[in-house]
């Protein structure tokens, strides 16, 4: 309880550090704080149709993709290609949905999310084969394949994939029977969002409570007093791990196809895939967690859009918001594991706010040694 | 085009596309010998690219462009080193935070100088230099000798950076601080020291990296103009095998890659544009998957120093 309450607290202090570093940072950029602000605010949760059609929407992919990172993150895996993966599931989630266009949506709908999916995994694949056979370290790896996946999405919706009038860089529309139901008529909120909610409370289930969620937690917190103990199959671990992190990041890009697009266009994702981290991180990796995280960054993603249109801040000040709530995350945390707060608040043993909330085994932010993700 | 003007504007653009990356390389192999990797230094680079075209804007003169692009990118790493080595936050995460924190600011500060739309900016170019008889080699010579100032700076770093390393005794205790930092503490040298240094100094060599991009390719700063190359930099310290010799050359590599389309295109093959775009990355794993094994990092890379602060 004493770590839940800390941690809470962690998170409580970023932000009002984040959104007071921000207020300054308006004033001196010439804005007036207060205006930019609650136009931010009034943007993403102003109205219930704002919140259910945008910051709803826009949180989707960064759920899954956040998933996707703290998954891979608890294992000590550092996966920060997340971005590729999405896109190798938007690529082969509309080309399944463009060229079966005709099968029932009942049948169509999860073929398109299936091969996402896969196609997640198999981009994940090739920097789980390169770290486990020939010792080449994940951070380089999924990074490079990041830019590959990027290029080849823009090669598809220039060439073998553009629509049939030829004039924009981008596929035709998936047929009806290839997206996603709305959950409530009338808004932009589509069925994805309850499969990133359960999703995550699955993820949840397995990493706390199964045997296979117990090894990703030990090869997180040691991968080598998990091998020395000789219980835990580090190498298989990591292997799954690695696949799931990529399955469910494609997943957001076949989503994000099926539940809000219907097409592929360059620059699909304004790098969900790395907005992710923060969320991940922000959640102290926890799965449910995500969820909360996932809402705020698509509350000040939807936000942004406001800001820029009502109160002339470009949107592109929430990128720097979102380093500054990560940075924020990390001194707090820091200074709170030195100054011990959880000791002498609650006489607890003060564990780290970003520190996994389920136990000892869990990650914390500078836990999972990178064991071998940069080294080559 | 004749088959040797061909050639010679192929490794021409080698090297211009190459010098950037080698430059912002050289100073990360500096910063990892340290035992920090900078995953911030695609940040530095877009830092150094608007501080370029500021600073060339302001005093009307690429060299102090250039000047101005190290600063920022320093700064940046700063930001960096004031987390990852002082606070000994992990290095992973607040590098992502550095670069995310990097692309947002430079892209606020651009739009409220210059709008939303962004007028396109006139700057100061950094002119190629063509050196006196050396240009004059056949094929080489304007290849390697007819470039931008930076390109010398690069070339000449290479060799005194691998002197600086391997000869000296501050390279001795920067890989001593990078290997075993427990070892190199109790023989007196300041651990933290060193890598709050190496890691600025890389930032500043990836400043002028981006304040090339700005002043000697684009002649203009556009949001997002980095484009990933802070990240490729890093990927080609490893295939250079943190020599800052072979890191040049693995740089020079990487941009020979970059520039195979234009090459083919003289060539009269017509193959997808963006197919050519992704090769280069391609290339670049498959170089790491081919001889990297073999290749070791500095021990204490990405760990936090002292551990149990960590």
């Amino acid at each position: 309880m004493a770590d839940r309450l800390a941690s809470l607290g962690t998170a409580v202090l970023a932000l009002l550090l984040t959104a007071l570093v921000t207020a300054g940072a308006l004033l001196v950029g010439g804005y007036d704080p207060v205006v930019g602000l609650s136009a931010l605010v009034g943007g993403a949760v102003g109205s219930p149709d704002v919140f259910l059609s945008i910051t709803l929407v826009r949180s989707v992919p960064l759920i899954l993709t956040g998933l996707a990172v703290a998954v891979a993150f608890r294992a000590g895996v550092w996966n920060i290609g997340a971005e590729g993966q999405l896109y190798a599931g938007a690529v082969a989630a509309v080309w399944v949905g463009l060229h079966l266009p005709d099968l029932p949506a009942l049948i169509l709908v999860p073929l398109v999310l299936g091969v996402s999916v896969a196609a997640g995994a198999l981009w994940a694949w090739v920097p789980t084969l390169m770290k486990l056979r020939l010792g080449v370290g994940e951070v380089i790896t999924t990074l490079l394949m990041n830019f590959v996946a990027i290029h080849m999405a823009a090669w598809v919706v220039h060439g073998p994939m553009q629509e049939a009038r030829g004039v924009f860089p981008q596929t035709d529309p998936v047929s009806e029977t290839a997206r996603l139901p709305t959950m409530i008529s009338g808004t932009r909120l589509h069925l994805g969002f309850l499969l990133a909610l359960l999703l995550a409370a699955a993820l949840w289930v397995v990493v706390r409570f199964t045997r296979a969620g117990f090894a990703v937690r030990a090869v997180g917190a040691s991968a080598e007093a998990a091998r020395i103990s000789g219980r835990v199959p580090v190498e298989r671990v990591v292997f799954w791990v690695f696949l799931v992190s990529g399955a469910v990041a494609g997943l957001a890009g076949g989503v994000e196809i099926s539940g809000v697009t219907y097409a592929l266009y360059e620059g699909l994702s304004p790098g969900w895939g790395y907005t992710a981290i923060a969320v991940a991180l922000l959640a102290g990796l926890n799965p449910l967690g995500v969820v909360l995280t996932g809402l705020f960054f698509g509350a000040l993603q939807g936000g942004a859009g406001a800001m820029q249109r009502n109160a002339g801040i470009p949107a592109v000040w929430v990128n720097a918001v979102e380093a500054l709530v990560i940075l924020s995350v990390l001194a707090v945390d820091q200074l709170r594991r030195r100054v011990d707060w959880g000791q002498l608040l609650e006489g607890g043993d003060g564990g780290s706010a970003v520190e996994a909330q389920e136990g000892s085994a869990g990650a914390r932010t500078e836990g999972p040694a990178p064991q071998g993700a940069v080294r080559g | 085009m004749g088959e040797l003007a061909a050639w010679t504007a192929f490794l021409e653009a080698s090297v211009r596309l190459g010098v950037p990356l080698g430059l912002a390389a050289m100073g990360e192999t500096i910063t990892e010998r340290s035992g920090v990797i900078n995953i911030g230094l695609e940040g530095s680079l877009i830092a150094g690219a608007l501080g370029g075209a500021l600073g060339g804007l302001a005093w009307g003169s690429a060299g102090l462009g250039v000047g101005a692009g190290a600063l920022a990118g320093l700064l940046a790493a700063l930001v960096f080193a004031a987390f990852a080595v002082g606070l000994n936050t992990d290095q992973i995460i607040t590098g992502t935070a550095v670069t995310l924190g990097g692309l947002g600011v430079t892209g606020a500060v651009y739009q409220a100088r210059f709008g939303a739309t962004g007028t396109a900016l006139t700057l100061p170019t950094l002119a190629p230099l063509p050196l006196p008889v050396l240009s004059d080699i056949p094929l080489v010579g304007p290849a390697l000798f007819a470039q931008a100032p930076t390109a010398y700076l690069a070339y000449l770093l290479a060799p005194l950076l691998g002197w600086f390393v391997y000869r000296t005794e501050w390279g001795l205790e920067l890989r001593a601080v990078g290997e075993e930092p427990d070892a190199a503490q109790a023989a007196g040298v300041r651990v933290r020291w060193v890598r709050f240094w190496a890691t600025l100094f890389g930032g500043a060599l990836a400043g002028i990296a981006g304040a090339h991009l700005a002043l000697a390719h684009a002649g203009t700063f556009a949001e997002n103009m980095s484009a990933g190359r802070g990240f490729i930099a890093i990927a080609v310290v490893v295939l250079g095998r943190w020599n800052p010799v072979l890191v040049l050359l693995a740089a020079l590599f990487f941009g020979a890659a970059s520039a195979l389309q234009f090459f083919l295109q003289t060539l009269g093959l017509d193959l997808p544009y963006q197919l050519f775009l992704a090769l280069p990355y391609l290339l670049t794993l498959a170089a790491l998957a081919g001889w990297v094994g073999r290749a070791r990092a500095p021990a204490a890379l990405a760990l936090p120093w002292p551990e149990d602060e960590g």
